[in-house]
Parts: structure tokens; sequence; C-alpha cells
């Protein structure tokens, strides 16, 4: 399997506004060394909590933000070092779709407008009966109708919205598109709507996905693998199959349990008070040892390494001492 | 005699300069003492205007149009607002979505609990602070005695929202209504927080109305469901029932359309459309052109809501499997 984007030890840190006398500099540590390699032609899943760092790390890999350390590669190439003007052929191979479809779209510009900037920009050379021909073929790919190109954002829907973000991000026919969160805006019989349109996209154009969500159900029915972070680090990589059938780290357990099921039976067990720890000051050892049944005293000192576990690679003492 | 009795309640907004369209049309809803009843739907379909009619919050231009809402046998629309206010908050409390916008944020927590108890008891600081300290470590908030003096940023999201649970339940009301109480939080923090709901409804014997759009949230924790489209309830009846055999084509729809009942590497079943808005809804049934089973009268005529053993449904065509089967 060829590997089409892969990051190396990525780190991301922010350093926090303080007033101009303290001696204090808080750091944000939103990444913590992620590898992740994704291969061509599959949907790899990124699922965390809010400020686990799955956004963060979808805008580093889109060039949105400027790692702190680490590489990253795209096709064999590295980009996170690259120019402006050296980027710009890959900027058209990646594309993104954002969470919030009244937020990413020109309320000023026509759809049409919308669709075409792409082009304008990262291909220049073409005509512009070239470019409304490509639109409109784009836009019957989203199920959009060609008409809606002279219309305005607010005339439209949630879903239809969302239509008109995922025609932008293939419009300049790229190979790895990033959705962070596509669904979570929407209406459960309009999610439905758009996750089959980006399985459909992804089967015809031979997309590599790279899916942030928070919601494990989505996961299970798009995903091929999936990636758990929490507080900026991955602790566990598995197919998705092996994930939900036999997840390893306890964090993942967790997050497993908490789903409300159809069928009952989570919410009454008795679930003890948990939070993120605090990203400026993160515990000295594995960061969800403080929520961790499992953890014992070496994880509240050493930070675990993600490492193969039978299928899956977690990042566990507990799971590597064999006491889970 | 229900402990909260709803009979065709009907929301009005205005449109245009002389026309209205209505937010609310006809609900009808009961409540019994310590029962959980959960109220689904789409955004858009009226669940939110449900809860706020009911404590008569709709805000002008808005106006409850028609019905009545008897609560231990009083109808709260007849009240004075001064009357209502002692119902609102003592006997009837709410939670909300987002546990930002509820706190006061320049008002320490124990502030707000201490006004809150004051505003319907004759009661001490001394002797509030002490229950308003009870009540935070009943939900579970480390350290009460410090959190009490405690602003809401201090405060996580979960932790926020356990101090609004703690405040709602205060007065030791017979009924909370909780609007996307876990909307806004984390899957983990959403489980704890549900789970601290049931728990302190089930041991107080309080009644809720619970009201989300996650059909997995309602199966968790509710008795009895409410499914609503475009302003109307559709189907009605016990949780475990509709969720396993929805009779309404919409609440089959919108149950077959999670990830969680489909196949991995088949196309989620979708519902075609979109929900009109209040302005332009459809003739007759509002769901009938995305509904798969919709015939000619669907157009015509819209359906009542109508008994089928322990369920009600509103459509002329309901699925009905048991009676196929």
């Amino acid at each position: 399997m060829t590997v089409l984007v892969e990051t190396r030890g990525l780190e991301m840190r922010f350093a926090l506004p303080t007033h101009f006398l303290s001696r204090e500099k808080p750091v944000l540590h939103a990444l913590n060394g992620v590898d992740v390699a994704i291969h061509k032609g599959e949907a790899f899943c990124i699922v965390g909590e809010s400020g686990c760092g799955k956004t963060t790390l979808g805008r580093a890999i889109m060039g949105l933000l400027a790692p702190s350390a680490g590489e990253i590669d795209f096709d064999g190439t590295r980009i996170d070092k690259l120019s402006e003007h050296a980027r710009r052929p890959f900027r058209a191979r990646m594309q993104m779709v954002f969470q919030n479809p009244y937020a990413s779209l020109n309320p000023r510009r026509t759809v049409f407008d919308t669709l075409a900037e792409p082009l304008h920009h990262l291909r220049p050379e073409l005509s512009g009966a070239e470019l409304r021909k490509m639109v409109e073929v784009v836009m019957l790919d989203v199920g959009a109708d060609p008409k809606w190109g002279r219309r305005m954002p607010h005339e439209f829907s949630g879903g239809q919205r969302q239509r008109i973000a995922i025609a932008r991000a293939l419009v300049t026919d790229p190979e790895f598109v990033v959705a962070d969160e596509p669904i979570s805006a929407l209406d459960v019989s309009i999610q439905a709507q758009i996750l089959n349109l980006m399985t459909k996209t992804r089967e015809e154009r031979g997309l590599t996905y790279l899916f942030i969500t928070h919601d494990l159900s989505v996961v299970e029915h798009f995903g091929d693998r999936a990636a758990v972070m929490y507080l900026g680090q991955i602790v566990e990589l598995a197919n998705v199959e092996v994930l939900f059938d036999g997840p390893r780290h306890p964090y993942t357990r967790l997050l497993l349990e908490a789903i409300p099921k159809l069928d009952g039976g989570s919410f009454d067990q008795e679930h003890q008070p948990g939070e993120l720890p605090n990203p400026v000051k993160p515990p000295p050892g594995c960061a969800f040892a403080p929520r961790c049944p499992l953890a014992n005293e070496r994880c509240h000192r050493e930070r675990p390494n993600l490492s193969v576990t039978g299928a899956t690679q977690v990042a566990c003492f507990a799971v590597e001492e064999g006491r889970d | 005699m229900a402990l909260l009795e709803v009979r065709g309640l009907e929301v009005a907004f205005p449109q245009g300069r002389r026309a209205e369209a209505l937010a609310l049309r006809g609900v009808d809803l009961d409540l019994e003492p310590g029962e959980r009843l959960g109220v689904v739907g789409e955004s858009g379909a009226g669940k939110s205007m449900l809860a706020f009619a009911i404590l008569n919050l709709i805000a002008a231009p808005g106006r409850i149009s028609a019905g009545s809402i008897a609560f231990e046998g009083r109808n709260l629309l007849d009240l004075s607002s001064d009357e209502i206010r002692k119902v609102r908050g003592d006997r009837i409390s709410m939670i909300f979505q987002d546990p930002m916008m509820t706190l006061n944020p320049v008002l320490t927590i124990g502030t707000q609990m201490v006004e809150t108890l004051q505003a319907h008891r004759r009661i001490g600081w001394d002797e509030a602070r002490k229950l308003s300290i009870e009540r935070l470590a009943q939900v579970a908030i480390p350290s009460s005695e410090t959190r009490f003096d405690s602003y809401p940023h201090e405060l996580s999201g979960g932790l926020r929202q356990r101090v609004v649970i703690a405040i709602a339940l205060l007065t030791d009301p017979e009924i909370i209504i909780a609007d996307e109480p876990t909307t806004a939080l984390d899957v983990t923090i959403q489980a704890e927080i549900m789970s601290l709901i049931l728990r302190l409804c089930r041991e107080n014997r309080v009644g809720l109305i619970l009201i989300t759009h996650d059909l997995g949230v309602v199966a968790e924790a509710t008795e009895r469901l409410m499914i609503m489209c475009a302003e109307k309830v559709v189907e009605e009846g016990p949780t475990r029932a509709i969720i396993d055999t929805p009779d309404h084509p919409y609440s089959r729809g919108l149950l077959a359309a999670l990830p969680q009942r489909s196949e991995r590497g088949k196309p989620l079943n979708q519902i075609p459309g979109s929900m009109p808005g209040i302005a332009d809804l459809p003739g007759g049934c509002a769901y009938h052109p995305r509904c798969e089973r919709a015939y000619a009268g669907c157009h015509l005529e819209a359906p009542a809501l109508e008994a089928h053993g322990p369920r009600r449904v509103a459509c002329f065509r309901p699925l009905l499997e048991k009676a196929e089967a």
C-alpha cells in the first residue's frame, strides 16, 4: 500500500498571551509528536473529544498552521517547509471541507463564484468556458443543480450548503480531502445524505479522506482505519473493525461505552466526573492517567509511546504489561 | 389526571403584516409524576418551542394562540406573570443547552444559587448556602465548598452543566424540562451528565421532559417518546416500542439513517429533501414530499394523531409492522 500523507513527530505549540511583565510564558501543546501514515485510497479517521488536537492535526497537514516541530510528507515530498509558491501545486491536490457550512461559504459570493475561486487561483490557464464546464460537472457530481450557481449561500439549507462546500473541495480534482466534522452541524436525516455523498465521491474519484470527528458511530460506518487522540497524542490506532470489536486503550473503551445506544445500557452505569487535563500544564506521565482505572505509579511518571500490540497500535503501559 | 396535561397547544408568529405562521400546530402532551418523556425531532421541528411554551416563555412577537397547559389542575396560561413565576423555576425547572449562556458570568455560582432559593423561599443566606453546597455535592462536584465561590468561567463545560442541574434541583421541582442538555458536551461528559440526571430524577421522583435530536440519548434515558416533525407530533408511545418498530414513516426514516443501524460498507438509508420551513409548509401531511409511502390522499388532508394500542400515530398509511406480521 502506498502512503500518500505521512507525519513524523509532528508537534504544535501555541504561545498563550500573557501580561507583558509576566515571567511565565505559558505554552499550549496542541500536538505532542503525532505519527500517522495515511494510505492512498483509504478513509482515515481521527477521533477524539474537544481539545484533543484533531482539528489542529488536520490544519497542519493542510498547511493552514505551521508545525513547531516534525515533518509532513505528501506523496513522497516534504511539504511543511515549502514556500507559498512551491506549495501551490500541492494545494490543488489536497482540499478541505469544514464543519460549519454557514461559516465556510462567503455570504456575499454567488455559489458559482465560490466554486470557481479555487480554479481561478490554482489553474489560471483555464478559459472561461472550461471553467464553467468544470464547475458544472462537479455540481452535478455532488447532487447540486447547476442552476444554483447564480444564487447566494443564504438561499440554501444546511445540507445543501455542505454539498456546495464539498463541491468546492472537489473542483480542483484533488487526491486528498481533509473533512473536519463535516456532518456535525447537520440534522440526522441530512447527515446520512452527506455521508453517502462522501462515500460516493470517494469511490468515483478514488479519493483519500482524512475524516476528523468526535462521533464514533460515524467512524464505524465510514472509516477504514481510525486513530483515537487524547491531549495531542494518538493513544490507539487500528483498523475500524479491530478498534470496535476489541478496543485496547482504556480511553477508547471509555469512549465506546459512552456512546448512547439504541439498545440502552450506557447511561445506567455510574460515570465519574472526568475532564481533559490542562494542555498548558499536561501531567508528566500518561495524559489519561488521572482518569484511568488501570493507572499505576509508572503511568503517572512516564509517558507511553505508540507500540504495536496484536492487531492494533496502543500507547498504554497497562496493555504493554498485560494489566488490562 | 396527569401531573402535566398539554392540550392542542399552538404558537403563532406574525408573518408579514396580517398573516401568522404557526411554530407549534396543536401539540398534546401528558406527564405523570416521575415519568421520563423524550421529545425528538430535527431542527425546526418545534421541540424547543414546546418547552418554552409550557413555561409560558414565548417572547413577543410570538404568542400562544390556542390550547391549554394544565399543571396540577391549573391552566398555566391563565396565571398572571407573578403567579407563573411561582411555578416556573420552582415547581418546573429548566435546563438549557449551553451552560455558559445560562449562568451569569459576573456572579459567583454561590450567589446565583442563593438568589434562586431566595426568589422562591423565605430562607436566610447561611441556610441557603448550606443547602446549595449540599446540592453541589449531590451532582458530584468535587470540593463543592470552594466551588460555591467560583465564577462560571473557572469551571469546565461538564462542571458548568452540573452546576445548572444543581440549580434546577434546588427547589425540589416536580418536573425538569431539559432542552438538549448535553448537545454542547463531549460524549464521555454527556454520559456522565445524563446518568446524573437519570439518577436524580429516579431518586427524587422528578418528571423529566428531555428534548433532543439524538435518538440514542432518548433510547437510553426515557420511558415514553414523542417524535415531532414540522411543528407537530407524528408518533407517540413507549420508547422501546418506537425504537424497535417505528410506525410512522418519518420515525422509521430517522432511525434507519443512523450509522448504528446500518451495515458497514453499504450506503446509509437517507430521507430525501429537507424539513420545510414554517412559512412554506406543503398542504396535507407536512411530511408527504419526503415520504416513501405517500399516496394521493396525503397531499389533501393532514392525518390526525390516532391511537394504535399504546401508541398514537399521525399517518394515513402507518407501518404497523406487528399487525402485518
